[in-house]
């Protein structure tokens, strides 16, 4: 018999007890599980960076091709020795993570920074910069963009979603069906370069460019948010939609409980379950997507980085990039999972 | 109402004469859904004249004094930086948008129905395994990887095939990393659906029967699930069909994908984006093949919304 059995079959304990023992239980089961997704994190990165530290060695070319003069073998060389180039893969790989030793002035040290450290090391491109300064500079314009995209994107596409849902099947369903398939048809590259020319050029209503007031954050949002405020309004539409045609809305309904409180009270919290499991690739997503962005309106985020520094084969950078950017995506989708549990207590985390 | 039965009746017998299938009827079903009969016409008329429009005229490749002209009867979209004229700029791009995204979804399917089917068929340890990497590779940034993938393992290939094959052959390059980076990212919603589906069958008695017929794994597996998985997995291939020709564009639009001369709707859209100032607008280069973009996106959206109302069965009936 499990210990929230136990628990539950014991009737002289209080009311207050038994709830409490039960979140105990249900606490320690999902923390348990919690902290092996967590655990299990660890070599997941450590399997990405190696196989991204693996791929941009294979390309042909080297970081320091592009040098404003052809450099002789002798520069080239000291370089690839300063930047430890010149080892074999598996020793750069281990200096990159931090963990070994190596002899320098005939005694063995450790390794200092690496990744264990939460070090990125040196961009070999922007030389004077390390990864970790570049990644300060740009992550939190990324991130505010990010956000208010997010916002905007939440912001639309659930209202409409929900009014599709529950207008289903006459003229505004198919109203707002359209308008939210039209915007799933117009990423971030299509929408922007229009809206800068409509609205920023033709009729000069906003700021093109830059990152200035709060001014020049309104257009970058909208061109990046569109798309993905179509998408979560399929998915609040689809949801809501079967939640309202599920027995205990028509038991709510049998009861007399007005058409707002049902709609409010109790089809949302079931109806945007599919909202909620998107909503942590949807920031990754909109994260990642924001280097269009950030190209067309010129903001100075992490966005421009990438493509840029794969181009160039500026190796710690890029893998420095796709750590962080899996990192956040992983995290996000755990996060996903835990506030999944609190809002339907039907999950069982194991 | 008698005479409605009758009629009715009537129906059933030329059905069952005339043998009326499930695709027939799948097909009545799709033919009732206005949104999806015209998205498959429109679709229908842009491949045709994407395909028919190269015999006719051959201004989109032509350079001519005409440059930045606005849209008028010569040239109906205008024409762009080096006078070519962006009508047929448009359909070669909406040729090679649809090349690449179906050869993108053509490589997800294969690799999304063995996938799934395998770890259906093989169940236990095996399936576990397999989907637990499809979970894996859910939660990475696919896109990223893609973008990397196609920056390093450009010059790998290109040197691999001219010491292959012989001459400069950077193009084909290019194209068979975009083919293959785009499918390699979009087969993991097929093969969970595929796996389901065979997962669902792998139990019926007819695929007992063949078991206890002596019919191998393989067999079983090509001769009598496969069929039965064909109308969902073209469903979904519909679906992915807009996804990849939207990465296509995407990566285009970064530089990444078709190079100049040719053009895709993705590296059009990048040209106008990048002739924007503030002096003089040049709205034709931007809008239109951005319109036809947005337009081929919706019309496969809604063809594969329309067959998914046909043919899967999870949806409900009411709509």
């Amino acid at each position: 018999m499990t210990l929230y059995a136990r628990l539950a079959k014991r009737p002289k304990w209080p009311l207050l007890y038994r709830v409490a023992g039960a979140c105990a239980w249900f606490g320690a089961v999902s923390l348990a599980y919690f902290l092996r997704r967590v655990a299990m994190l660890v070599p997941l990165v450590l399997v990405i960076s190696f196989l991204a530290f693996c791929l941009v060695r294979v390309a042909p070319g080297g970081p320091f091709d592009k040098e404003r003069a052809p450099a002789s073998p002798d520069i080239e060389r000291n370089l690839k020795a300063k930047y430890h180039l010149d080892e074999p893969l598996w020793q750069q790989y281990l200096r990159f993570v931090g963990v070994g030793f190596e002899k320098q002035d005939g005694e063995w040290r450790a390794f200092e920074g690496g990744l264990v450290r939460g070090d990125f090391g040196p961009s070999l491109k922007y030389r004077n910069h390390s990864v970790n300064d570049i990644i300060a500079q740009g992550l939190p314009v990324s991130l505010s963009l990010g956000l208010l995209s997010f916002c905007f994107a939440l912001g639309i596409g659930i209202p409409l979603g929900v009014w599709t849902a529950i207008r289903r099947g006459r003229w505004q369903d198919h109203v707002g069906s359209f308008f939210s398939i039209l915007a799933v048809c117009i990423p971030a590259f299509v929408l922007g370069p229009v809206l800068i020319v409509l609205l920023g050029i033709r009729w000069p209503v906003f700021p093109v460019g830059l990152w200035g007031g709060p001014w020049h954050v309104i257009l970058p949002a909208i061109t990046l948010g569109t798309y993905f405020a179509g998408k979560v309004s399929r998915l609040a539409r689809e949801g809501m939609s079967q939640a309202l045609q599920s027995d205990f809305i028509t038991t709510a309904r049998a009861k007399g409980v007005s058409e707002t409180a049902i709609v409010l009270r109790h089809a949302l919290r079931e109806g945007l379950l599919p909202v909620v499991t998107y909503s942590g690739p949807l920031l990754a997503d909109l994260l990642v997507g924001s280097f269009v962005v950030e190209n067309l309106f010129q903001i100075p985020g992490i966005g421009v980085f990438l493509v840029n520094s794969s181009i160039n084969r500026d190796y710690t950078m890029v893998v420095g990039l796709v750590i962080l950017y899996s990192v956040m995506l992983l995290t996000l989708n755990l996060a996903v999972d835990a506030v999944y549990g609190l809002l339907d207590k039907r999950v069982k985390y194991g | 109402m008698a005479e409605a039965t009758h009629q009715l009746g009537q129906a059933l017998g030329q059905a069952q004469e005339t043998g009326e299938s499930p695709n027939r009827r799948a097909w009545l079903r799709f033919r009732d859904n206005r949104p999806a009969m015209v998205a498959s016409v429109f679709l229908l008329g842009l491949i045709v004249l994407a395909l028919a429009w190269p015999l006719v005229s051959s201004q989109g490749d032509v350079h001519s004094e005409a440059q930045f002209a606005a849209p008028s009867a010569g040239h109906w979209f205008g024409t762009d930086v080096h006078g070519r004229d962006l009508f047929g700029r448009v359909l070669a791009g909406a040729r090679i948008s649809l090349i690449v995204g179906l050869v993108g979804a053509l490589v997800s399917l294969v690799i999304g129905v063995l996938w799934g089917a395998t770890a259906g068929l093989l169940g236990g340890r095996w399936d576990n395994m397999m989907m637990r990497t499809v979970d894996v590779l859910y939660s990475l940034p696919s896109i990223i990887f893609v973008i990397v993938i196609i920056t390093t393992l450009e010059g790998v290939l290109q040197g691999w095939l001219q010491s292959a094959f012989g001459g400069g052959s950077g193009e084909t390059a290019r194209m068979l990393l975009l083919y293959a980076g785009l499918g390699a990212v979009s087969w993991l919603t097929m093969a969970r659906i595929v796996r389901g589906q065979v997962q669902a069958l792998r139990e019926r008695q007819f695929v007992e029967a063949a078991r206890s017929l002596g019919l191998g794994t393989w067999a079983i597996l090509w001769r009598h699930i496969l069929p039965n998985v064909v109308g969902v997995v073209i469903v979904y291939l519909t679906l992915t069909l807009p996804a990849v020709i939207l990465y296509e564009s995407f990566l285009s639009y970064l530089g990444l994908g078709i190079q100049p001369p040719r053009a895709s709707l993705g590296s059009l859209i990048a040209e106008g984006a990048a002739q924007i100032n503030p002096i003089r607008v040049y709205w034709w280069m931007i809008v239109y093949p951005a319109g036809s973009l947005a337009a081929l996106l919706m019309a496969l959206n809604f063809l594969g919304d329309g067959l998914r109302d046909v043919f899967d069965p999870k949806v409900d009936k009411d709509r």
